[in-house]
């Protein structure tokens, strides 16, 4: 169990000053020009040792994608922040940008000076308007401050930071869809190679993180990378943020370790599934995208990356949607089905055709005028579109279906059963 | 999100930034690279959209204001076309006075956005998403994830989010907007925030120094 004094987000709940005054009173921009004269190879290097895994879904090492960006570079460089949190269940960077803003601030600094970028653009979903007014107000108070800028932290380094507000589509957290995004395109994903630390912003070496990850940098690297692998798992160090949301009793985000079992979780912080843990149905552990487990498998497992990789799921964003048994398993996941099909950018067949049809299909199964075969089809689709498309919305949109296939087919075949013994309507109805 | 459906409208006849949004703009294309002015374009669209509000009393991005932003921002008219119409938040049609976004997707589902959406119907006579009570007070929008699911169900208006609603709380925050108030946003249940019901059961045994 992580203690207080191993929280990196301490003003988690906006109990304090989220401001300068408050942020510095917490540790933060203390003494930065210290990190940064530590130099750029030992700043990726704590990074890498820390184990420290994307914090957006992935999971890529951020140390090592840090260390993927040019050391020398006729061309500008840029570090691009994915604010654009909208994967469903995941209201952590939300918390991030309202009441922690100088962390991200900060993380942009050293994160930036690490891979020789000469800015940061924040690009932070259009809904969250009143966050974006937080985090542009921490922005000028640390110009002001003479902490980014010209001379930043007194450092020598120039570096400027920007927000950026998007517009409200999901598509636009990929990060390639982003980059378009910020160009002032469609948010429509490129193609990759070439990577964005090669041809990324304005063509320029890029590197796209999550909120999460660079906000987690500058504690890491005051701490050091010792402490952050002393807590979470091998291979799944540090901690996390949690977002539990659904039918518990105290629906909340947490920040604890990276390998905390699913149910001490859910018991310890958000109140317990409603009607006892006995009631549980379901659990989506890691946000919208990944497969659903069945109570069966809730019962033990553990929250990090490998642990749900290893029972078909995934950590995510580590964003839980607890489902008890009153849900109707079918429906929920057939709004998710929806909810791919509005946000499919339309580029690749597979997707832009293949999320309508899935969400159609879905909707005969909820009601169960469907025949079973029917779910062999439905599930051989799915395949069709996963792997099958320019950037992972296909898949993402693949994979909570085959869940539902996978754990809860006999409901499936319930529910057809069970329109099949309905009267026939009369031709009036 | 083409004006297809719904009652007929007119496209105002000119659209020119005021002194206001030509401040802001001006503020905004300076964050992006000499010749990389076309990174503003989402940023004009919503100055775009605030100024039609201040001026008509309707958040809307019309078709001779997404020209004013391709003129300024040196971009063909279809790139901008383009953007406004794939990204979701720009109405490309007039709407109500408020705007009531109710979010249904699964998390926010799970925990009574139905009732959420049903209230909003009720009070407002509104039948269908994307419609305007006769009134003109209030157009209601189905959206997708706000990002905001501990506190779900979510009801935004305009710019805010109301959070943990029921049919009670839906009721009370429209006979306020009637009434021309502004309720404060945020969680409804007057929780702190995203910390759980009942206070944070975290975060309690730290001291930080005087922030005075």
């Amino acid at each position: 169990m992580l203690l207080d004094k191993d929280r990196i987000f301490t003003n988690l709940y906006g109990q304090h000053d989220p401001f300068l005054k408050g942020a510095r009173s917490r540790g933060d921009w203390d003494n930065t020009v210290a990190i940064l004269s530590r130099g750029r190879d030992a700043i990726i290097q704590e990074m890498k040792d820390s184990g420290l895994r994307g914090r957006g879904g992935a999971g890529f090492p951020t140390g090592l994608k840090w260390s993927f960006m040019p050391k020398q570079s006729d061309r500008p460089c840029y570090l691009v922040v994915n604010g654009d949190e909208s994967e469903p269940g995941t209201c952590k960077d939300r918390d991030i940008l309202r009441h922690d803003p100088h962390k991200l601030i900060e993380g942009c600094l050293v994160a930036g000076f690490a891979m020789g970028a000469t800015a940061a653009y924040i690009y932070v979903r259009g809904e969250f308007y009143n966050e974006i007014m937080a985090v542009q107000h921490a922005i000028d108070e640390a110009y002001e401050a003479g902490l980014i800028g010209k001379n930043a932290c007194g450092s020598g380094y120039d570096y400027d930071v920007f927000l950026h507000r998007g517009a409200g589509a999901y598509i636009c957290g990929e990060e390639t869809a982003l980059i378009e995004s910020l160009e002032g395109k469609k948010g429509m994903p490129r193609m990759k190679p070439p990577f964005p630390a090669g041809v990324g912003l304005y063509g320029c070496p890029s590197t796209v993180n999550n909120v999460e990850s660079i906000a987690v940098a500058p504690t890491i690297l005051r701490r050091g990378a010792a402490w952050f692998t002393s807590l979470g798992r091998p291979n799944n160090a540090g901690q996390k943020l949690f977002c539990i949301s659904g039918h518990v009793n105290k629906p909340c985000n947490v920040e604890e370790e990276l390998g905390i079992p699913l149910r001490e979780l859910i018991e310890r912080y958000a109140g317990g599934v409603r009607g006892g843990w006995d009631n549980l149905l379901a659990i989506i552990p890691g946000g919208a995208s990944v497969p659903l487990l069945p109570k069966s498998i809730c019962d033990e497992v553990l929250m990090d990356f490998d642990s749900l990789r290893a029972v078909r799921s995934g950590l995510g964003t580590a964003a839980v949607i607890v489902m008890d048994k009153s849900t109707d398993i079918i429906k929920a996941i057939a709004r998710l089905s929806k909810f791919y099909m509005h946000e499919s950018c339309g580029q690749c067949t597979p997707c832009r055709e293949g999320t309508g049809w899935m969400w159609r299909v879905m909707t005969r199964m909820v009601e169960g005028r469907a025949t079973s075969d029917e779910i062999d089809t439905l599930e051989a689709v799915t395949r069709q579109i996963e792997g099958h498309t320019i950037c992972a919305l296909g898949d993402a949109a693949a994979w909570p279906i085959q869940g539902l296939i996978r754990h809860f087919r006999p409901v499936m075949e319930e529910r057809i059963a069970a329109y099949r013994k309905k009267p026939m309507p009369m031709a009036a109805e | 999100m083409a004006a297809t459906n719904g009652p007929a409208f007119e496209q105002p006849a000119s659209f020119a930034f005021d002194a206001d949004s030509e401040a802001e703009i001006t503020k905004i294309v300076a964050r992006y690279p000499v010749g990389k002015q076309a990174s503003a374009v989402i940023p004009a669209l919503y100055i775009v959209q605030k100024q039609m509000k201040r001026d008509t009393g309707s958040a809307w991005v019309p078709l001779k204001g997404m020209d004013a932003v391709g003129a300024r921002l040196g971009m063909p008219p279809i790139r901008v076309y383009e953007v406004a119409t794939f990204y979701f938040m720009f109405n490309m049609k007039p709407i109500g006075k408020y705007h009531l976004q109710v979010c249904t997707t699964t998390p926010c589902w799970l925990r009574g956005s139905d009732a959420v959406t049903e209230a909003c119907q009720h009070a407002t006579g509104i039948r269908n998403f994307g419609d305007t009570s006769a009134d003109g007070l209030f157009t209601m929008t189905e959206v997708e994830c706000l990002g905001a699911c501990v506190n779900a169900p979510i009801l935004q208006v305009d710019d805010d989010f109301y959070e943990d609603m029921d049919t009670e709380k839906v009721n009370a925050l429209l006979a306020a907007l009637r009434r021309g108030e502004r309720p404060a946003p945020g969680s409804m249940t007057g929780r702190q925030t995203s910390a759980p019901d009942g206070g944070a059961t975290t975060l309690n045994t730290l001291q930080f120094a005087p922030e005075g």
